[in-house]
C-alpha cells in the first residue's frame, strides 16, 4: 500500500448527506455531495427511514461523479474508506456495505473510520490552517445537528480524546426545535442566525445550562459536567418564554427570542470549549460541524480564542459539514502512520464512541 | 455466463449460478442452469457484516477473478428495511464497480421456485410436504420459472408468505405453474388467500392463516428465499429471453414519520 500519499476514496452516509470524497495523501480531489435535506422539511427533522432511502439511490451516483472530478478510476485508488459511526444505523448501513463491495471487487483495502474525528481530519487538508501539518496542541469543537463535543487530538490517527459533549441535544437539534418552535422552519440554524440579526440578544436571558458549580467544580477539583453541555432544559426554556407572551395576548418578539436564544448557546458553547482548551494545554482550536456556518458561533469563539491566545481553524463550509472527502482525509492520515486496514466483517455502530479513530 | 446473486429480503444470502445465456430463442430449450457455491445466513439481522465476507469467500472458493463475473442479480424484497439495502447497495456497488449489467428480481420469487421444484400441489387440498413429509429435495427445478402474469386465481394457486414484522406478512400469489397471480402485498395474516402458504411467514402464523382458510405448509414453515433460488429464477427468465426489473426495492410500505401538526398554545 502507497503510505506516502495514498490516494483514498471516503464514502459518508451517517446522516442525511451522502457523500464521496476523494483525497491524495492531504490533498483535496473531490468532495460530492448528495444531501436529502429538502426531503425532511416538511417533518421539521431527519428522517432516518427517508435519509436511508435515499443515500441507496445516491450512493453509486455520488461515487461516479467523485471519481470523475478528481479524474481518477477506482482502479487507481489506494483504498477504501467509509465511516463506520457515529450516525443513523440504517443510514450508516448503505454507506458501508457500499463501501465493503468495493473493497470486495477491487481487492483494495479498506478502513472504516470515525464520523467525528473524520471532521477534524478535514481541517488538516493542504488548504487548512495548519497546511496539511498536524499542529501540536490540538483541540477540536465539533457543533452540528447531531453532536456537540470538544475533543483533544494528540494523534489524529490514532489518539483523540473526549473532554466534553451534550448530555442530551445536540447544539443544532436545540436550533430545529427552536426554530420550530418559533415557526421559522428547517433547518434551524440559518433561520435563526439570519433573524437573529434584528433581534436584542439581551431581551431574554436564557439559561446556561450545567455552569452552576456543582456542575462545573474547580480546574484542580472538576464537577461532574465541567466542559458537559445540556441544551434540553434552554428549548423548554424558550418554549415557556413564548407562551407567557401567548397568554398574556401579546405578540411573540420571534427575533429577540432568536438572537438570544442564540446568544445562550453560543456563549455557553465557547465558554466552556474555551475553558477546556485552557485548561487542557490546547493552543489550536478547530471549528467543525454544520453549525460552524453560524455567524454568531465563529464571531464569539474567534474573539475568546484570541483573548486566551488560541489559533483557530474554520475549514471552508463545504467541509465543515459532513461530506465523503473529510472520511477519506482520515483515512490517509491512519495509513500514513502505519494503520491497518479493517476486516470485512465490522459492522456499522451507530454509538461509535470519539476515541475509536477507526473501527 | 455466471451471474453473481444475492438476496438479503429476509436471511443474508449469495450464490454464484452458472448458466448459458440464450437459447437460439426456443423458450422449450432445457435451461441448465446451475448453482456453483452459496452461502446463507440463519438470522436475519447480521446483513452488512457478512454479506461482503460471504461474497468475497464465494469468489475465492470458486477461483473466479472479478471480471468472470458477467451479471449481478439482487433479490428487491418486499423485506424489511435495513436489511433488504444492504443487499442492494453490495449490489450496486459491485455492478458499478464491474460495470456489468445489474438487475432485480422479487424475493419471494426465489422461493416459489423452490416450491415449484419441490413438485407443485397436484390438487387443492395435496400440497407438498402439507403432512409434514419433506420435499423431494432432489426434484430437478421445473422449467417453468415464476413470471408475471394476468391475475387468474386458480384452484391449485399457493402463497409465499416471509415475516413482515409489526404482525404482518410480505405475501405473493402464484399459480400452480408458478405464474405470480397477486402481489407482493404486507397485510396481516388474516389478509391471506385462502390457498396453501409456504415460507417463515407462514410459520409464524400458523393459527391466523387457519382462521382466514389458508393453510401452512409445515415442510416449508421456516423456509427463507436464498440468493441460489433467486439466480435461477433469473437464469431461467433470461434464457427464456423474458425481462428481468431494475433494482428498485419493494418496501410497500412508507417510512413512518409523520408531519408534525401545529404546536399546542398555552391556554
Amino acid at each position: 500500500m502507497n503510505r506516502e500519499a495514498p490516494l483514498v476514496l471516503g464514502i459518508e452516509s451517517s446522516c442525511d448527506e451522502t457523500g464521496v470524497g476523494v483525497v491524495r495523501g492531504t490533498r483535496l480531489l473531490a468532495n460530492t455531495v448528495s444531501s436529502s435535506m429538502d426531503e425532511h422539511v416538511r417533518f421539521g427533522g431527519v428522517i432516518p427511514e427517508i435519509a436511508s432511502r435515499a443515500h441507496l439511490d445516491a450512493v453509486v451516483p455520488t461515487l461516479r461523479e467523485a471519481l470523475d472530478t478528481a479524474g481518477v478510476t477506482l482502479d487507481e485508488v489506494d483504498a477504501i474508506a467509509v465511516t463506520s459511526g457515529p450516525g443513523l444505523a440504517g443510514a450508516l448501513m448503505v454507506g458501508v456495505c457500499a463501501a465493503k463491495a468495493l473493497a470486495v471487487a477491487t481487492g483494495k483495502p479498506l478502513f472504516a473510520v470515525n464520523h467525528l474525528v473524520a471532521h477534524v481530519g478535514v481541517g488538516l487538508l493542504d488548504d487548512g490552517v495548519y497546511g496539511g501539518a498536524l499542529p501540536a496542541g490540538l483541540g477540536a469543537l465539533l457543533v452540528s445537528g447531531g453532536h456537540t463535543e470538544v475533543l483533544r487530538v494528540r494523534n489524529i490517527a490514532r489518539d483523540v480524546e473526549l473532554l466534553g459533549s451534550t448530555i442530551d441535544d445536540a447544539a443544532g437539534e436545540a436550533y430545529d426545535k427552536v426554530a420550530r418552535l418559533l415557526g421559522l422552519g428547517y433547518p434551524g440554524g440559518p433561520a435563526i442566525d439570519g433573524i437573529a440579526r434584528e433581534g436584542d440578544a439581551h431581551a431574554v436571558r436564557f439559561p446556561r445550562g450545567l455552569t452552576q458549580p456543582k456542575y462545573m467544580g474547580t480546574a484542580e477539583d472538576p464537577g461532574p459536567h465541567r466542559y458537559d453541555w445540556s441544551f434540553s432544559g434552554l428549548k423548554t426554556a424558550v418554549a415557556r418564554c413564548v407562551e407567557q407572551f401567548e397568554a398574556a395576548g401579546q405578540p411573540v418578539p420571534v427575533a429577540d427570542i432568536a438572537a438570544s436564544f442564540q446568544e445562550a448557546v453560543v456563549d455557553v458553547i465557547t465558554s466552556k470549549a474555551i475553558l477546556a482548551c485552557r485548561e487542557q494545554g490546547i493552543r489550536n482550536l478547530l471549528l467543525g460541524g454544520g453549525v460552524a456556518a453560524n455567524s454568531r458561533l465563529r464571531e464569539v469563539t474567534a474573539a475568546r480564542c484570541e483573548s486566551a491566545g488560541i489559533s483557530l481553524a474554520v475549514p471552508q463550509f463545504s467541509l465543515c459539514t459532513d461530506n465523503g472527502a473529510m472520511v477519506a482525509a482520515l483515512a490517509a492520515r491512519v495509513i500514513m502512520d502505519g494503520g491497518e486496514p479493517s476486516d470485512l466483517g465490522f459492522a456499522p455502530e451507530s454509538s461509535l464512541p470519539v476515541t475509536s479513530v477507526t473501527a | 455466463m455466471i451471474i453473481l446473486a444475492i438476496d438479503t429480503s429476509a436471511i443474508a444470502s449469495a450464490a454464484l449460478i452458472r448458466s448459458h445465456e440464450t437459447t437460439d430463442g426456443d423458450p422449450g430449450a432445457p435451461n441448465d442452469a446451475a448453482v456453483l457455491a452459496s452461502f446463507a445466513t440463519e438470522d436475519t439481522k447480521s446483513h452488512a457484516e457478512v454479506l461482503a465476507p460471504g461474497i468475497r469467500a464465494l469468489l475465492a472458493e470458486q477461483e473466479l477473478a472479478p471480471g468472470e463475473i458477467e451479471r449481478i442479480v439482487v433479490g428487491i424484497g418486499p423485506g424489511p428495511f435495513t436489511g433488504l439495502r444492504s443487499g442492494i447497495a453490495t449490489a450496486r456497488a459491485l455492478a458499478f464497480a464491474w460495470d456489468v449489467p445489474l438487475h432485480g428480481v422479487m424475493s419471494l420469487d426465489a422461493l416459489a421456485w423452490d416450491v415449484l421444484a419441490a413438485g407443485v400441489p397436484d390438487d387443492g387440498a395435496g400440497a407438498p410436504g402439507a403432512d409434514g413429509a419433506a420435499p423431494p429435495s432432489s426434484a430437478p427445478p421445473s422449467s417453468v420459472p415464476p413470471e408475471f402474469g394476468a391475475p387468474e386465481f386458480g384452484a391449485r394457486d399457493f402463497a409465499i408468505a416471509t415475516d413482515a414484522r409489526r404482525k404482518e406478512l410480505y405475501w405473493a400469489r402464484y399459480g400452480a405453474d408458478g405464474v405470480l397471480r397477486d402481489g407482493p402485498h404486507v397485510t396481516p395474516p388474516g389478509g391471506l388467500p385462502a390457498v396453501p402458504v409456504y415460507g417463515a411467514g407462514a410459520g409464524i402464523y400458523p393459527e391466523q392463516l387457519a382462521d382466514a382458510g389458508a393453510t401452512c405448509v409445515h415442510a416449508f414453515d421456516a423456509a427463507q428465499p436464498t440468493a441460489a433460488s433467486l439466480g435461477l429464477v433469473a437464469a431461467a427468465r433470461i434464457a427464456r429471453g423474458l425481462p428481468l426489473a431494475d433494482t428498485t426495492p419493494l418496501y410497500l410500505r412508507e417510512s413512518d414519520a409523520q408531519v408534525p401538526g401545529p404546536r399546542k398554545r398555552a391556554l
